[in-house]
């Protein structure tokens, strides 16, 4: 009976691990692999070459612009996203009426896909007809070349991907407001905290753990965005101000009949041990605070 | 000035700020749900009319025409369905297996589970994609399903929620003579109905949003998804921001009444990712 068990659980098992080792765990060998490897035309491997792709990489000026604006995406996409949120959460915690419109408003962008959003964007970004550069005619301003202007075009896109992620963020925050026992607000508020002084001192250190949360995950969701760059700013936008790593990997490997991918191999394996890097601090900070509290 | 004044003119404060912020996210909903019902000068004129100066319903036909839309919906129905129910199926099994099964080697199979969620799927969609079209699979539902028929994520969730359940219950399955298979669909998916909705919100969200992997292995505009059809309207030379607008309207009116009328489910769904 015992013995028939032991098998049946790996018979239970055995469709999650089907898919994981088929498209998780072979394909990160193989990532490695054709990172080693050159490509003919139709983009299969060919003979081995070692860390040339790595070395090409790492003497490409290209890649450290690629790291940089992908840098600057994550950083514009994650403190305006996660402290806007914050700011927007403890001031409907002010007591004041009609929250919940407020909250319903924040959280309509739960129903847009990145496509979606983006498209829209696009929409209200067209130089031409757009509802941006209308406004802006509007109060007499000149037009923007919102995804035109190399200055503008990482902007843009960083917009688009806070609007997508600000409602998680509120989400997330609301609920870690929620769980703060009512006992340790009231007895700030005898101690004479209010308004702003009782948000900064205590709410705000007690959100800690959905503030760290947030952030990686914003981070890491943030070196992945695709969608908005792919509808918005196609081959990185102009001058590739928007080609973040994520991107590169597409566009090396696929985007406009380029099919080098031996190079985007070794940019999905920076991507790779950037993002490793990153969940293994989460894991190691919020298996200590939110599993086993 | 005094206490009261100054309280007032915070709670002023305050609402200016949240009510900028709300317009500000609203907006872009706002308009592409008017400039979907719009006529071509209403948003071809300079600056763009804000309010719809006539419903013009015929947008939505028109986009009909210039995408296959009505396939490119009824794809994603397929596979996001497909992938909602393998996953929750897949996920109960596994997390069945880890809390109600003897088996050797537990803690180091679930840290492999828990491995795979650490593994962002754009490092490794090159390979994917190369055993998919290897496999000659290109342009089917089978490259759009197979990679996401389990995950480690719902089988995480269940197995929270499995572990909170009465010891008693998991004795009750080792001596229970009637099959862990019935022990698990009469006793066990009941009681964890909350988890799983949970999951198949998720699981079907993230499925209907997907839009890099079917961008690789589709090309022929009949078996893309929705995500991709629509945002084909933006692409083209001729973009009509009017097809487009109702293009946008179209595929975003399930998950956006999904939203409306099921707040409390996505909401659940969505934020069980905060402990991924």
């Amino acid at each position: 009976m015992f013995g028939r068990d032991h098998g049946l659980a790996w018979l239970f098992l055995l469709p999650s691990l089907a898919v994981f080792a088929v498209f998780i765990l072979y394909p990160l060998v193989e990532s490695f692999v054709l990172s080693t490897h050159g490509s003919d035309i139709f983009g299969n491997s060919s003979r081995y070459v070692g860390f040339k792709h790595f070395r090409d990489l790492f003497s490409d000026p290209d890649f450290y612009t690629v790291l940089s604006t992908t840098a600057m995406f994550t950083v514009l996409t994650v403190l305006p996203g996660v402290l806007g949120a914050l700011a927007l959460v403890l001031l409907m915690e002010s007591r004041i009426r009609g929250i919940r419109i407020f909250r319903s408003a924040f959280a309509l962008p739960f129903a847009f896909s990145a496509a979606s959003a983006s498209v829209i964007f696009a929409v209200i970004y067209n130089p031409a007809v757009g509802i941006a550069n209308g406004m802006l005619a509007h109060v007499g301003a000149k037009p923007i070349g919102w995804l035109t202007d190399p200055d503008w075009v990482l902007l843009s896109v960083v917009v688009v991907q806070i609007w997508l992620t600000l409602g998680y963020n509120v989400l997330v925050l609301s609920a870690g407001v929620a769980a703060i026992p009512a006992d340790i607000l009231e007895a700030a508020r005898l101690d004479g905290a209010t308004g702003w002084r009782l948000h900064l001192s205590v709410v705000v250190p007690l959100l800690s753990p959905q503030l760290f949360f947030l952030t990686v995950v914003s981070t890491i969701n943030s070196l992945q965005a695709f969608t908005a760059i792919r509808v918005l700013a196609p081959e990185g936008g102009p001058g590739g101000k928007a080609m973040t790593l994520v991107y590169a990997i597409y566009n090396r490997g696929f985007e406009n009949g380029n099919s080098d991918l031996g190079t985007a191999s070794a940019y999905a394996i920076v991507l790779l041990f950037i993002v490793l890097i990153l969940t293994a601090i989460q894991f190691g900070v919020l298996e200590r605070k939110v599993f086993y509290r | 000035m005094n206490a009261i004044v100054r309280d007032r003119l915070a709670k002023v404060l305050v609402y200016l700020v949240l009510i900028a912020a709300a317009l500000a996210v609203v907006f872009p909903v706002y308009y592409a749900l008017a400039g979907s019902v719009m006529p071509t000068r209403d948003l071809t004129k300079a600056p763009p009319a804000l309010v719809p100066s006539g419903l013009h319903p015929g947008n939505f036909a028109d986009v009909f025409n210039a995408v296959p839309l009505g396939h490119q919906y009824l794809n994603s129905v397929i596979v996001s369905g497909i992938i909602t129910v393998a996953q929750v199926v897949t996920s109960l099994l596994a997390a069945y297996a880890f809390v109600f099964l003897p088996m050797k080697w537990r803690g180091a199979v679930f840290g492999l589970f828990l491995a795979t969620l650490m593994i962002p799927w754009e490092a490794i969609i090159i390979p994917n994609y190369k055993l998919i079209a290897n496999a000659h699979l290109a342009n089917t539902y089978f490259a759009l399903v197979l990679p996401f028929l389990a995950s480690a994520f719902g089988t995480f969730m269940l197995r929270q929620s499995f572990l909170q359940f009465p010891m008693e219950l998991r004795d009750a399955a080792r001596i229970d003579g009637s099959g862990h298979l019935r022990f698990l669909w009469r006793i066990v998916v009941p009681l964890a109905r909350p988890t799983i909705a949970a999951i198949a919100v998720y699981s079907f969200l993230s499925a209907w949003n997907q839009y890099f992997w079917p961008l690789l292995v589709t090309d022929k505009p009949k078996m893309q998804t929705l995500q991709l059809g629509m945002s084909q309207l933006n692409n083209s030379e001729s973009a009509d921001p009017r097809l487009i607008l109702a293009g946008v309207a179209l595929s975003v009116l399930p998950t956006l009444l999904l939203v409306v009328f099921g707040q409390k489910f996505i909401v659940k769904g969505l934020t069980s990712g905060a402990v991924k």
